[in-house]
């Protein structure tokens, strides 16, 4: 099985970030939504949670989320892949259950 | 016919201070009425939910805590506890309810139903479900 | 694939019925299938008709129900939930001696076993919260 964690808060605000990379297995992956944008942004005290995980998990972030809070995509992190909301509806469909860390 | 699907319910949150943790055993009692497979998952501050000695008069809202002890009887008896969660917390399985039911495979025995596990194994738990709930 | 929905915020307080609904309608364009959203906790205050935002900004509700219309989507607020917010049909409003009624066209109030029938009858459902 591989499930898809959706991250909605800032990892400087809540835990979710962590909880959710701390839970996640191989070959899982991470979007961020909504104030989740901002764990993919480089430079950040959270920004090497993101980073190290990246051999196991595959994270994506939400695009619409980033531009509505002015984030030039070049600050994401490297290999964060940026989707839209169809991306989204695509890697829900790829995965076989998805999981909201509230 | 429906198959039979891994129903997870996670809880994160401690109780009293937002309505998630009384209204998502509101959904686990419903649920059990559908037959299907159902764990229950508590970690992070959600262990705080199934702490014994919650007396809530003071505050004027309704101590929900002894509905954690009727799970057994809804057949929902797969209930995982996080160590890590419990550790960062200074909290011990003592520090929490004791949950059980009755074992029909097995004479009826009383067994429990509050299983710690590692967070790894928790996460194994997660990457096994099919429907996963997050209040 | 059929897919579900579960809204657990009200609307503007939080962001979640507005990724929620982004979500929907980019899901039926992509031509899946929705069988059902269904809002839980103060998500059930996204159903109510007499939210009257103001005009320079997207009205959630009136999203919503016509979303629903133009694409026969299912949108159920859970009684339980419902009764506890304040937002009732004239069934339910007749029922605990409400003297009216509040809910948004294209929403139905039910129960829990509507959330629990959505996730054993999809292929997948996507909780939106807080």
């Amino acid at each position: 099985m591989s499930q898809l964690h959706t991250v909605n808060k800032s990892p400087l605000d809540r835990n979710t970030l962590e909880s959710a990379i701390k839970h996640a297995t191989k070959g899982n992956s991470v979007l961020m939504i909504e104030d989740g944008v901002y764990g993919a942004m480089q430079g950040t005290q959270k920004s090497g949670m993101v980073s190290d995980a990246m051999n196991d998990i595959s994270f994506y972030v939400l695009g619409p989320d980033l531009k509505a809070r002015g984030i030039n995509e070049g600050r994401v992190i490297d290999g964060v892949k940026i989707v839209d909301y169809s991306g989204f509806v695509a890697l829900v469909a790829e995965h076989d259950a998805t999981q909201s860390w509230l | 016919m429906s198959e039979t699907k891994k129903f997870l319910y996670v809880n994160r949150k401690a109780p009293y201070g937002t309505i998630y943790a009384l209204e998502s055993l509101e959904v686990v009692l419903i649920g059990a009425a559908f037959e299907q497979d159902v764990a229950l998952a508590f970690l992070d501050d959600g262990v705080y939910q199934l702490t014994k000695g919650q007396t809530t008069d003071e505050v004027g809202m309704k101590n929900f805590s002894p509905t954690y002890r009727a799970l057994g009887d809804y057949d929902v008896n797969k209930i995982y506890v996080e160590q890590e969660s419990l550790d960062a917390r200074g909290l011990t399985l003592d520090d929490l309810q004791a949950l059980t039911y009755e074992d029909e495979d097995d004479d009826w025995a009383e067994k429990d139903s509050i299983k710690v596990v590692s967070a790894a194994e928790m996460a194994e738990i997660m990457e096994q479900s099919d429907v996963v709930l997050s209040f | 694939m059929k897919f579900s929905v579960m809204i657990s915020e009200g609307p503007y307080t939080h962001q979640a019925s507005d990724t929620a609904y982004n979500f929907t309608k980019a899901a039926l364009e992509a031509g899946h299938e929705c069988f059902r959203v269904f809002f839980y906790h103060d998500g059930v205050n996204n159903g109510t008709r007499l939210a009257t935002p103001p005009t320079d900004d997207r009205n959630v509700v009136n999203r919503w129900s016509e979303l629903a219309e133009a694409h026969k989507l299912d949108l159920v607020l859970c009684v339980a939930a419902a009764q506890r917010r304040g937002i009732a049909d004239a069934d339910e409003a007749k029922r605990n001696g409400k003297d009216a009624d509040n809910i948004a066209p294209g929403f139905r109030i039910s129960g829990l076993g509507q959330l629990i029938e959505a996730g054993i009858q999809s292929d997948r459902l996507v909780t939106f919260g807080d």
